[in-house]
């Protein structure tokens, strides 16, 4: 076990690349029939910060008890550090874990809260004090070690949860939507604190929420489920630019969806799609032949309102339905491929050359832009 | 509606509160007069009757202003006897002998017929006064009935002729006033409260201690069911209330008693032989079984709805954080159920201090508690100022036991917030 000055000192180290935490065809189910989390195959590097993102009932928050000790998976095995632990109880399997809404104990002070995993250790007090003070500088909150949960605020409770997570010097944490209580404004401010404990610590953390903005923010990695499947694990980058499936598509960010129908092949990426009346290029990432329905995805920043002609491979016409103001940027609601809630944002720049409602205007995207993926039945 | 939400809007508001509050009071005024009369009354009077006794002092006035000036060794004087022979046989005819007999006997035990007698005779023929010189009165009475040559029928009249009296209280604690004024404790075989208060309290403590041990485990399990089984779970535990105290209390003696169920299944079963029948009931084991069943409810329902309160997340989290199931119970659930615990010990040793029903039915005669000994001073032996005496220790204990309590678990509960 490290102690937390000497990590404190170290600068973060690049991600060695072991593996960590390892899920191997892990399947649950509470009832023995639906599957919750089916055949879920999925690593975690030491120091990585891994975010498991989904909406509610896709599972994530299984797979975290699973791993803490809380469930037992119905298929499959867990490894950390190699060693299988389905047999650890969760006492034994040292992973520091911060709950959804914190789970303080009430009846004791911040300090006894800190000290509590130590003193289940056997940790003389002497040793207890000193650590309990550098996990409470670690979130700086030194001051309020006499406080009980109870009168500190919600960023507060929260910052204490963490520092108990961290106090025994587990070399993996776990934390379960721990800033879904708290406003929005502090949740940014968390989310920034958490990135800086972990570059800080360089522990391994998985991390589940529903909020991709969250995700976003703090993941080395992001897995997102949906179903109990992983769709796609990525980079925050390769999962906002490059989406394999439409759901990530729609669940990271913004983006317009059209449902067509490939109508040939210009080149080896590139697919023609009917959609709305009208053909667009499109970049082939799910495999597709001429015939099959695909749903196109488009980021509603990456469109043009009247470019250059010439300038993309897909131009075409479009009606200006509505307009709002956002601050940062303008957000123009169209009617174009034969739907009317085609959304492009216009960043406010320049401003944004006397678009007026009702005006007809051309727009125009890349064919990189627009990435025809599987086609999923009866989602819009 | 003119001039707006002005000044005279707002003083009219401000006029407004003390109309809902007397409105307020009105709808709970039928419920304040009914507990003035039936409770706090009736508790007042009781109490009254504990230190307060003008039976005699208002049957004898004279004799016993003029035994105020008595000795109290030697027999008093010639116009003692006078009066006391008149009062007496007024009271006769007034038909408060009775009363005064039995109070008298509560000091001198014998004393009741002596009184009723005298009080009969001197009605039937008086003795000629005129007739006999010297102490004609003291020699009639004397020859009625020889007790009142004896100072110590005297100083019984003497005695229950105060209107305020400490002698219930000290009687109930097994104690009394000697002649000489000096308090005093009774004879060994007439000291009998102060060991039913002892046992009243052991019994209760170790029925709380019952129903805490049995009542946790249900309570917690109910806590953490989910809700229709927990919705279950707290109709079983609640049927008992709806069941009569009475059916409930018989029932336990169909299964206990020595022909009873569970007996006839232990020699059945050839676990007890048939002339080794287990003696489980009308003793103290059997207020204990019946009093901790009827009590149960009260201590898994203050203790369920504070378990209630406790996230089980905090089991988890203890867990994760390296905790042993045990230490987990003892550090972090524990503490927090603390509440409850005390709440539910309170409430079911408050109440089988004051239990009556169960021990009077299976109790027989080592399972009797204080609030028996009351019942009995009530309804048989007609003292009502010891059962007044008794009744008002118990609720002094009550109350003392209840703001240790509140000390107890008001600072608790303010620690936690």
């Amino acid at each position: 076990m490290g102690d937390i000055a000497e990590m404190v000192s170290q600068p973060r180290q690049e991600a060695p690349p072991e593996v960590h935490v390892e899920f191997a065809g892990v399947s649950k189910s509470y009832d023995g029939r639906t599957l919750v989390v089916k055949d879920l195959d999925l690593r975690v590097r030491t120091g990585e910060f891994v975010t498991l993102l989904g909406p509610s009932g896709s599972g994530k928050t299984t797979i975290l008890m699973m791993l803490a000790g809380f469930q037992t998976p119905t298929a499959g095995e867990i490894r950390i550090g190699g060693r299988p632990i389905q047999n650890l109880p969760p006492r034994k399997r040292g992973i520091g874990m911060v709950f959804q809404n914190y789970a303080l104990f009430p009846h004791m002070t911040v300090g006894a809260n800190l000290a509590f995993p130590l003193e289940v250790r056997g940790m003389g007090a002497e040793e207890r004090r000193e650590r309990v003070g550098r996990a409470l500088e670690l979130v700086r909150l030194g001051e309020l070690s006499d406080r009980r949960p109870g009168q500190l605020s919600g960023g507060q409770q929260q910052r204490v949860a963490i520092a108990r997570a961290l106090v025994f010097e587990p070399s993996l944490v776990l934390m379960d939507e721990p800033l879904g209580a708290l406003d929005r404004s502090l949740r940014e401010e968390m989310q920034y604190e958490i990135r800086r404990i972990h570059r800080t610590l360089g522990v391994t953390i998985v991390y589940v929420t529903h909020d991709q903005q969250e995700a976003m923010v703090m993941s080395d990695r992001i897995a997102v489920l949906r179903d109990g499947v992983v769709e796609q694990i990525a980079p925050p980058e390769g999962l906002y630019e490059e989406p394999e499936r439409a759901f990530v598509a729609s669940f990271i960010g913004e983006n317009n969806r059209l449902h067509g129908r490939v109508t040939g092949m210009t080149d080896r990426d590139v697919c023609e799609v009917e959609t709305g009346g009208v053909r667009v290029r499109a970049l082939k990432v799910a495999p597709c032949e001429p015939g099959d329905d695909v749903t196109l995805s488009i980021r509603p920043e990456r469109v043009e309102i009247n470019p250059e002609p010439g300038r993309y491979r897909n131009e075409l016409d479009a009606r200006v339905e509505d307009l709002t103001f956002l601050g940062d940027h303008l957000r123009v609601r169209l009617k174009a491929c034969g739907r009317d809630d085609f959304i492009v944002k216009i960043p406010n720049v320049l401003g944004h050359g006397g678009l007026l409602e009702g005006d007809g205007v051309r727009i125009g995207w890349t064919a990189s832009d627009c990435r025809a993926l599987n086609h999923e039945g009866g989602e819009e | 509606m003119g001039g707006g939400p002005g000044r005279r809007g707002r003083l009219r508001g401000a006029m407004r509160v003390p109309r809902e509050q007397l409105r307020a009071l009105g709808l709970v005024a039928p419920l304040l007069i009914f507990i003035g009369v039936t409770f706090i009354a009736a508790l007042a009077t009781m109490l009254m009757r504990s230190v307060h006794d003008p039976v005699v002092a208002d049957a004898l006035p004279e004799t016993v202003a003029l035994l105020r000036g008595w000795d109290g060794e030697r027999l008093p004087a010639e116009a003692v006897y006078e009066t006391a022979a008149r009062e007496l046989s007024r009271a006769g005819e007034e038909r408060t002998i009775g009363q005064v007999a039995g109070r008298v006997n509560r000091v001198q035990g014998g004393l009741r017929s002596v009184f009723t007698r005298t009080a009969r005779d001197l009605e039937d023929e008086a003795p000629d006064p005129a007739a006999a010189t010297g102490t004609p009165w003291r020699d009639a009475l004397i020859a009625l009935d020889t007790a009142w040559a004896d100072p110590a029928t005297w100083h019984a009249i003497r005695t229950t002729g105060e209107r305020f009296t400490s002698r219930n209280y000290l009687n109930a604690v097994d104690m009394d006033r000697l002649p000489d004024g000096t308090i005093a404790r009774q004879p060994e075989e007439r000291r009998i409260y102060l060991r039913l208060f002892w046992r009243t309290l052991l019994v209760s403590g170790a029925i709380t201690i019952l129903c805490l041990l049995l009542g946790y485990p249900i309570a917690h399990l109910i806590a953490r069911a989910p809700p229709r089984r927990a919705a279950l779970l707290l109709v079983l535990v609640l049927v008992p209330f709806w069941t009569s105290l009475l059916v409930r209390t018989t029932s336990w003696i169909v299964l206990l008693q020595t022909q009873g169920v569970i007996n006839d299944i232990l020699v059945a079963i050839g676990l007890v032989s048939d002339d080794g029948r287990l003696a489980m009931i009308y003793s103290m084991t059997g207020t204990l079984i019946a009093m901790t069943h009827v009590l149960l409810p009260f201590m898994v329902l203050p203790l369920y709805s504070v378990m209630r309160g406790i996230p089980p997340q905090h089991m988890s989290a203890a867990a994760s954080l390296g905790a042993t199931p045990l230490q987990a119970f003892l550090r972090v659930y524990w503490p927090q159920s603390l509440p409850g615990v005390g709440a539910g010990a309170l409430l079911v040793f408050i109440l089988s201090i004051g239990f009556y029903i169960t021990p009077a039915l299976v109790g027989g005669s080592d399972g009797q508690l204080i609030s028996n000994m009351i019942a009995y001073h009530m309804q048989t032996s007609l003292n009502w100022g010891l059962a007044g005496a008794l009744g008002g220790i118990l609720l002094v204990g009550v109350l003392a036991l209840y703001m240790v309590y509140d000390r107890l678990v008001g600072v608790e509960r303010m620690g936690l917030h």
